[in-house]
């Protein structure tokens, strides 16, 4: 990025860089969070509706993941997708698609998580009702999460908020690479590294106000879905 | 499970960059060419001679050979002679090639809380520190820098994993949060001029030591060694290192400034560095 700007200089002047690292920032989180979505759901969804030995551990555990230290995963990930790691062969490391991979990870017990708790209170709402009509245990999943869809969006938007706002696994499975692999969270450490805390502080803000942005537009597109449903 | 994961992520594929670029190298280097800039300027200079696009992990020096001896990196562009020297003998590297050279300088507040002076002694400087006991931020990291530092300390007759006490902070860090805390802590500590002149929050802090000779800093290049590492592209590599080390990289090296002072000095023609 050219010296001596500010962050709000950047945005006002469309900086090709800073356009790239938000794209990437978004479609990184977004990847992940989808990923984690099709995973966490149906994991929180069949965990809500079983009974099976060991599930109020298997639920803690699961709570507790929603906690996972971000540079943790990424070295996880990193010594697996490393050449001299079991998927070596893949050669990912270093690439934005690893930077999903960590981040699906850290997101999908979030989701599977919020997904359990959400679907298990429906389900003590739906019980007699969805055993007297003695759907399999599929359809009752399925009319679940579709019943509790409005509800799902925030589990996935905290679930993009962590992927968003994580610095320690993208930064070590990424590399942080200029114009490939650099984001937004790791382009404000390397600013801070640099000395250039304004545009540290600026680029946080701009950070911020994805989030809000990312926010709002679900709180719309939530309330036109809920006006047409009725 | 894995398979489908796949398969997403192959679907992914037309949002992000491609992973397996043709014609383009990882270099794992050192925070050091990177935050002074250096990299901004000679990438796009070798891209025009090679069409090679060279992705940088910029790192610290041990972070770096590390990266190079899994095998994560075609070439290692770092600041340790002994380092890489041990790399090179581990196999981990085919052969070292010196490039360009710059110096450290100890940076402490303005005012010399520790009495300094004026002298160009780094050694009697660090002894000065430790006597008053004046708070030092060290790397702590296994970098270059903290590599010349450790080795500082041994030349000023100082066991410092031992004497240290709560003047002296091992923070672990790069070498711009390093100067960050330095800055906010009105502490002494050991930078390369190159991230020093680049750096943007100087705040109090000034050189206290320049010129020492025992202060040079040499950095050299090497090819990851593809007999070990089969991922690793040989031929590209071996032509950023080539490039690097020709008259046109050298001059290049050279005639990158930041307010008119020159940051690296070449000398790959040195059979001694």
């Amino acid at each position: 990025m050219p010296e001596h700007l500010s962050a709000l200089d950047l945005v006002l002047t469309g900086d090709p860089a800073l356009f790239a690292i938000v794209r990437l920032s978004i479609a990184v989180s977004f990847s992940a969070v989808l990923l984690a979505a099709v995973l966490g759901v149906p994991l929180g969804a069949a965990i809500a509706l079983s009974s099976f030995p060991g599930r109020d551990a298997a639920i803690v555990m699961l709570n507790a993941m929603m906690g996972l230290p971000p540079v943790v995963i990424g070295l996880v990930v990193y010594l697996a997708l490393s050449h001299s790691g079991p998927l070596g062969a893949w050669g990912l490391l270093f690439t934005p698609q690893a930077m999903v991979i960590a981040q699906t990870i850290l997101v999908t017990p979030i989701i599977a998580a919020l997904a359990r708790q959400t679907i298990e209170d429906l389900w003590l709402e739906y019980r007699d009702e969805l055993t007297a009509m003695e759907v399999g245990p599929m359809r009752r999943i399925a009319t679940l999460v579709w019943d509790a869809r409005f509800s799902l969006i925030t589990a996935l938007l905290a679930g993009f908020g962590r992927a968003a706002a994580e610095v320690g696994a993208v930064i070590i499975v990424g590399g942080n690479i200029d114009g490939f692999t650099r984001t937004m969270t790791t382009a404000i450490a390397l600013e801070t590294s640099k000395g250039d805390l304004p545009l540290a502080i600026g680029l946080g803000l701009v950070l911020i106000a994805i989030v809000v942005a990312v926010n709002a537009l679900a709180w719309a597109l939530r309330r036109a879905a809920e006006r047409l449903a009725g | 499970m894995i398979r489908r994961l796949l398969l997403a992520l192959a679907f992914l594929g037309f949002v992000l960059p491609a992973a397996a670029q043709q014609g383009s190298i990882v270099v794992a280097s050192t925070t050091s060419t990177q935050d002074s800039g250096l990299f901004g300027y000679l990438l796009p200079l070798f891209k025009g001679h090679s069409g090679i696009d060279v992705k940088v992990v910029a790192v610290g020096t041990g972070q770096a050979l590390d990266i190079g001896r899994r095998g994560d990196a075609d070439v290692v562009f770092v600041h340790a002679k002994s380092e890489e020297e041990k790399f090179i003998a581990e196999g981990g590297g085919v052969k070292r090639f010196a490039v360009m050279y710059n110096d450290f300088v100890l940076i402490g507040p303005r005012s010399d809380p520790a009495g300094i002076g004026k002298s160009r002694d780094i050694v009697e400087a660090l002894r000065t520190i430790k006597a008053r006991a004046q708070p030092f931020i060290s790397r702590g990291d296994r970098s270059g820098t903290h590599i010349a530092e450790l080795k500082l300390w041994k030349q000023a007759g100082i066991d410092i994993e031992h004497d240290k006490g709560p003047w002296y902070k091992s923070i672990g860090q790069g070498m711009g949060a390093a100067l960050n805390t330095a800055s906010a802590s009105e502490a002494y500590v050991l930078s390369d001029r190159g991230t020093w002149l680049s750096f943007k929050n100087k705040g109090d802090l000034a050189i206290a030591v320049q010129g020492d000779k025992r202060l040079f800093n040499q950095y050299g290049v090497m090819l990851v060694n593809p007999a070990k590492h089969p991922y690793v592209k040989k031929a590209q590599g071996q032509q950023f290192i080539d490039w690097l080390i020709s008259r046109e990289g050298q001059k290049a090296i050279a005639n990158y400034k930041i307010n008119g002072q020159q940051l690296f000095f070449p000398n790959a023609g040195d059979p001694s560095a």
